[in-house]
């Protein structure tokens, strides 16, 4: 349903063992809220990304619910503890049943 | 509580900030590597107004400055990012994309700074949304995008990105000028039933408040913008248009002669700044 959806990820290349890195998320959507109306005064059906996750080696950093107040394009910004090299995996779950997602790879410098 | 604590904080930090309207001194380095020129001596032309032209950029908050800091950060690259696609996408009865003439999109740096322009095939002043629809339907065989909306700022903005910290230097004299006096008349008719021309804000009042916002030089290197505002990207035609019913005035429309025209004068009071686009502003 909704179109132009791209997540984007910054994840610092590589970290030290136990550095709290900072990780920035974007997805660009149109986060319709299902409030609005058209010009024929019809409703907008809603239309969001519901959900945010970020797992590092399976294990959950993260877990987001998101509701239609957020603007479009949602941005997260936070801070994560890297104990050992590996993956981030970011996923965005959409109201219509699409899932995008995202890995990022950590090296211990 | 550690919320709250910091909200207060927060609180407490911006009053005093608050009743300041004037323009800071803080430098703008992009992605840790474009440096900016967002103050410098005002151009030739300019000089019996004012010394000093300075970017937008001084007249926001810092928490906005720094948007426009990192790519990243940056709303309006979502939508450069999205024009990167067009770039390379053949459309037309040609068969063509844009980078089968022009190759890569760096090398289109420089362009945008140099803009809007005089076109001898034209016979006229050409902004680059006109040019990129004269490439569009003459060479590509596609239809033109309507001034200032979705694909065609898209497309500005990219080729504003690629050509950040140049220095703005579009030409005012030869062929040109006629409508770069033009478009000085313009910017200092007053219109509506405000009676305020640009000049009543830009010129005489920038680094005041006008009601809650605060007043800058209504520099345009910086377009096109992404406002928090509406969350999109905004054209300079389109913000001429907001300025000018905010008078209370009829406005001309996105793309007209005399808009063209006010671009062509206010862009060239920013001689000399860097391009800046795409810009984040509230």
């Amino acid at each position: 349903m909704a179109s132009g959806v791209k997540p984007r990820v910054k994840v610092p290349k590589s970290a030290a063992a136990g550095e709290a890195i900072t990780i920035k998320t974007l997805i660009s959507h149109k986060m319709e809220s299902g409030q609005r109306k058209d010009k024929e005064g019809n409703v907008i059906p809603r239309s969001i990304i519901n959900r945010f996750t970020c797992e590092f080696n399976g294990q959950m950093v993260v877990d987001v619910a998101m509701e239609p107040a957020i603007s479009t394009n949602p941005y997260f910004q936070f801070d994560a503890t890297v104990p050992e090299a590996g993956d981030f995996k970011f996923t965005w779950y959409d109201d219509d049943g699409s899932v995008y997602d995202e890995t990022k790879s950590v090296a211990i410098a | 509580m550690k919320y709250k604590a910091i909200t207060a904080i927060a609180a407490l930090l911006a009053l005093p900030m608050s009743a300041q309207a004037g323009p800071d001194d803080d430098k703008l380095v992009i992605n840790g590597e474009i440096e900016m020129v967002t103050k410098t001596a005002a151009p030739a032309h300019l000089q019996d107004a004012m010394d000093e032209v300075m970017s937008g950029w001084h007249f926001r908050s810092d928490e906005t400055q720094a948007m426009e800091a990192d790519d990243f950060d940056n709303p309006g690259m979502v939508f450069v990012e999205k024009a990167l696609g067009a770039w390379e996408t053949a459309e037309g009865s040609e068969g063509k994309s844009c980078a089968d003439c022009h190759g890569a999109v760096e090398d289109m740096a420089g362009v945008k700074a140099t803009y809007p322009k005089w076109n001898e095939e034209a016979g006229g002043v050409r902004t680059l949304q006109m040019q990129m629809n004269a490439c569009r339907t003459e060479r590509m065989g596609a239809e033109a995008w309507k001034y200032d909306a979705g694909a065609a700022i898209e497309m500005e903005a990219m080729l504003s990105s690629v050509s950040r910290g140049m220095p703005v230097n579009v030409a005012i004299d030869g062929p040109a000028q006629a409508t770069w006096e033009k478009g000085k008349e313009l910017y200092y008719t007053r219109t509506g039933q405000l009676d305020l021309s640009c000049a009543s804000c830009h010129e005489e009042n920038y680094g005041n408040m006008i009601r809650a916002d605060h007043l800058s030089q209504g520099q345009i290197n910086g377009f096109p913008t992404y406002r928090l505002k509406n969350a999109k990207l905004n054209g300079v035609h389109s913000r001429f248009k907001g300025c000018i019913r905010d008078t209370r005035a009829e406005t001309y429309s996105p793309g007209s002669d005399e808009f063209v025209a006010l671009e062509l004068y206010v862009t060239s009071r920013g001689n000399g700044l860097s391009v800046e686009g795409p810009s984040v502003r509230n």
